[in-house]
């Protein structure tokens, strides 16, 4: 019974939403809703036992990618209203794609149900692993079978993050304060940067 | 796969449905927004990281919570190398209105 109310509780939140993060007026607003959107899809996950998925969704997209998210939304300087103007335009040619496709889907999740076509055991390899522990499992499944597919995710974040930062990076115009010169800093020799002395007691040094 | 009190995984699969659709609808009525436009990608992969996680669940194999770490990875990959551009875009072209992007038209 109290799953019950908690599946439809997530389930409902999650798609109001998800219906505020299209529709807001100003996207700082889409944003924030975007993260209550994460957060109950979080709690969907909890109620069917990944937590590890549920705890990764709130530190990843609450944490990271939302932020990201409202960072940039505040740093530029955009008059959001003359963006709204097509809005009404192009509604219903939206709103009918949209009925299409969720038909389609509704469909598809009917022909599931019919149990059409047997895509795997209902009961997969992996049973055993699905133990008391979910982080556990996941983590005997990551590192084991799956282990180039997790050192090829990190490729790709390692990509994301140099990629991010060499478009987004400005070089300082030279002789501003500040300015790296890498060359400059790589080639210095220890002799040159440090001298040694050995000044007289009481006679300061002079540099 | 604890029972969830007559909630199969069918309700999950309508949830993810539904979702999708907003995310598809959201690009479709926020043509000019870039921002937003990139927030419904993020809804998209959202619906279907719940598809993976509930056809996980249900059918007692850890491989779907594997692939929806994947997904998650390159969403926010996506949203990093998307977020760059339009900072850099902006930077340059002071406007980030879709329909002004037309350079590469020729």
């Amino acid at each position: 019974m109290i799953q019950t109310l908690a599946f439809y509780l997530f389930a409902g939140l999650v798609i109001a939403s998800a219906v505020m993060v299209i529709m807001a007026r100003n996207p700082v607003h889409s944003v924030l809703w975007l993260i209550l959107a994460f957060f109950n899809a979080a709690g969907l996950m909890v109620l069917v036992g990944a937590e590890f998925i549920a705890v990764l969704l709130v530190i990843v997209y609450v944490g990271a990618v939302a932020v990201l998210f409202l960072f940039v939304v505040m740093m530029l300087d955009i008059d959001f209203a003359a963006m709204r103007a097509g809005f009404v335009r192009n509604f219903p040619l939206g709103l009918a794609i949209a009925a299409i496709l969720l038909a389609e889907l509704f469909l598809g999740i009917g022909a599931y149900n019919a149990g059409g076509l047997q895509l795997g055991t209902p009961d997969g390899a992996n049973q055993a692993a699905m133990g008391a522990s979910n982080i556990e499992a996941i983590g005997a499944l990551l590192y084991g079978p799956y282990i180039i597919l997790f050192e090829i995710a990190g490729i790709i974040l390692l990509v994301a993050m140099i990629g991010a930062i060499v478009l987004t990076h400005r070089e300082a115009k030279p002789g501003a304060r500040g300015r790296q010169d890498i060359g400059k800093q790589i080639s210095r020799r220890p002799d040159e940067a440090t001298i040694m002395k050995n000044p007289e007691s009481g006679q300061g040094v002079e540099l | 796969m604890t029972d969830l009190g007559g909630i199969g995984v069918e309700h999950f699969l309508v949830v993810g449905a539904i979702l999708f659709v907003l995310g598809v609808l959201g690009i479709f009525i926020n043509r000019k927004n870039v921002i937003v436009i990139l927030m419904s990608v993020e809804l998209i992969l959202l619906a279907v990281n719940i598809n993976l996680v509930a056809f996980s669940a249900f059918m007692n194999d850890l491989t779907g919570q594997i692939f929806a770490m994947l997904v998650l990875t390159v969403a926010a990959a996506e949203a990093a190398i998307g977020l760059a551009i339009l900072v850099i875009y902006f930077r340059n072209r002071g406007t980030i209105a879709v329909d002004d992007v037309n350079r590469m038209k020729g």
